[in-house]
């Protein structure tokens, strides 16, 4: 049985680790970019970013005033059980991000869509998201927050298997000129793909192709992996940099993941996750042990199944 | 590897003479020092449309609207605590621009993205303004370093903490970017020409959707904006 003490107090932690700090994985990834960098304002752009991310951390203080719309992507292991169930769960990560939002302090990004109504704490209807998974083995809970920007640098198309691979890149670069304009998209960014499922799971397949992969991940499957490696390199080719000014650093990487679509569509989603990647994540375990990373290690095998059973490998341990 | 130059650095007051903004270049990287205030769509309904009084003297306090809400809290005995500092995008504040100048005299508008090109000779230039944008759209530390005490913050009962009109004591807070002149010329617009000229290339090969959008363009070097 997994303490709900231990699950909310880390759950505020997590909040604060994604407000201030930067993934490692993205810092790599943007200094890589940097490095090659030739465009005057792109370069100094990136440069201020690389100092901001330092400041954050000394100071404790979020990386960017717009600290996103926080949600939860939660993942248990098969034998997992919440002291509470999962009301308490969900109260408890809904408290942590009100606790978080007054204590990093966070901006009170989420309100009513039609009355403005502004609680402060970044709850209310649906707000934050929580989002299941689940594993074949083991007692555990991993709690992973995200807070991806919510305005700009996301779109989703209807495509059609005629429209083909070229199709895929033209509404790939649609999206990445079109809100790369002006830097709407906070660029360089990690692109999120999502292709195929139905509309509503082709926008979620996508945000978590961008919010719950690290930089330098490769879809299992070796096609795809090497349509992401393209899709890299052609968004850094298009002559656009850091705020929409000349350069080279669109994508710091493009990931790719599928689901099964209906037979005459292709679905296809874009979302770009931004100079702040804000994600944090941890295991939670039922002795009240936790460990704290980075990676949310999202799609795994069993995440990406295709078959109708599924068999545990034999080596599989119990606690992965 | 790139061997790109340095822009050039310049501190300038919240309360800028026509002289120092004059002399501002597109592109130059701008510090600031003096009061600031945050206005976004909140505030300018509750000073434009409803009429309230605005609580400040502008522009002899300030002439310099941010378009931000901080990421800040207000405590229970009402001192603030400010953490990160960010704009939000400045496009969508068209509609009330023109009147909020004649209003507040500002003379730097400080956000996301700039204006439009029609924004800026409309109203900026009659006015004597000029945009500086901030950095990356993520230096939120940085500027929140620049920030060196919360001096007020009106109209937070009405409006909420994102929408209330923050006001922030500067010192050398920055890093901005000059993106119009007085002229009203537009630093995003010289670059998005400049690479627009690439974009046939990169499309090469790739093909329309089969299935069209209502509203849909192909002109690539479209601004988005305004």
């Amino acid at each position: 049985m997994i303490p709900i003490d231990v699950i909310q107090k880390t759950a505020e932690i997590l909040m604060d680790k994604a407000a201030i700090e930067i993934p490692q994985d993205y810092l790599d990834g943007l200094k890589a970019a940097a490095s090659v960098e030739d465009g005057d304002l792109s370069s100094f752009v990136l440069e201020a970013m690389l100092e901001n991310y330092e400041a954050a951390k000394e100071d404790r203080r979020a990386m960017c005033g717009d600290t996103g719309t926080p949600r939860w992507y939660v993942k248990m292991g098969n034998e997992t059980q919440i002291e509470g169930g999962p009301i308490a769960l969900e109260a408890a990560l809904r408290r942590a991000t009100a606790n978080a939002t007054n204590g990093v302090p966070l901006r009170p990004n989420r309100v009513h869509p039609l009355w403005r109504t502004d609680h402060d704490n970044n709850v209310g209807i649906g707000a934050p998201e929580i989002e299941y998974g689940y594993e074949p083995g083991g007692e555990w809970i991993d709690l992973i927050t995200v807070h991806k920007g919510g305005l700009f640098g996301t779109d989703y198309r209807m495509l059609f298997p005629s429209d083909g691979i070229e199709g895929i890149k033209r509404f790939y670069l649609d999206c990445l000129v079109a809100f790369g304009k002006r830097g709407l998209a906070c660029q360089p960014a990690i692109i999120g793909i999502g292709l195929g499922g139905c509309k509503d799971t082709c926008m979620v397949l996508g945000k978590r192709a961008a919010c719950l992969r690290v930089v330098g991940s490769r879809n299992s499957d070796p096609r795809i992996a090497e349509l992401e490696l393209e899709l890299k390199e052609l968004g850094n080719s298009i002559g656009m940099g850091a705020m929409g000014f000349v350069g080279k650093s669109m994508v710091i990487d493009a990931n790719i993941e599928v689901g099964y679509c209906h037979t005459g569509g292709m679905q296809m989603s874009v979302h770009a996750f931004c100079l702040s990647s804000r994600r944090a994540v941890a295991r939670v375990f039922a002795d009240g042990r936790v460990e704290y990373r980075t990676d949310p290690d999202w799609f795994t095998d069993y995440q990406r199944r295709e078959t109708v059973e599924w068999e545990i490998p034999q080596n599989h341990e119990k606690s992965a | 590897m790139g061997n790109p130059s340095k822009p050039r650095k310049i501190r300038l007051s919240t309360t800028p003479t026509r002289e120092a903004l004059a002399e501002l270049r597109l592109g130059d990287i701008v510090y600031l020092d003096g009061l600031i205030y945050t206005a976004r769509e909140g505030v300018y309904k509750r000073a434009l449309e409803d009429n309230a009084n605005i609580p400040m003297e502008l522009p002899s306090e300030s002439a310099a609207n941010f378009h931000c809400s901080p990421a800040a809290t207000i405590a229970e005995d009402g001192s603030f605590r400010l953490g990160a500092v960010t704009a939000t995008a400045s496009f969508r504040f068209t509609k009330w621009i023109g009147d909020w100048m004649a209003r507040s005299g500002a003379k730097l508008i400080i956000g996301k993205g700039g204006m439009s090109a029609k924004d800026y000779q409309e109203h900026f230039v009659p006015n004597g303004a000029i945009y500086l944008t901030t950095v990356g759209y993520g230096t939120g530390a940085l500027l929140g370093r620049g920030v060196k005490r919360v001096k007020a913050v009106h109209w937070n009962k009405e409006l909420g903490l994102a929408q209330a009109m923050w006001v922030l004591e500067a010192e050398n807070m920055g890093p901005f970017i000059v993106e119009s002149d007085l002229a009203g010329n537009s630093l995003f617009e010289r670059e998005n020409a400049k690479i627009s000229a690439n974009l046939a290339k990169v499309y090469e090969g790739t093909v329309p959707a089969v299935l069209k959008r209502f509203g849909e363009t192909d002109d690539r070097s479209d601004e988005m904006i305004g």
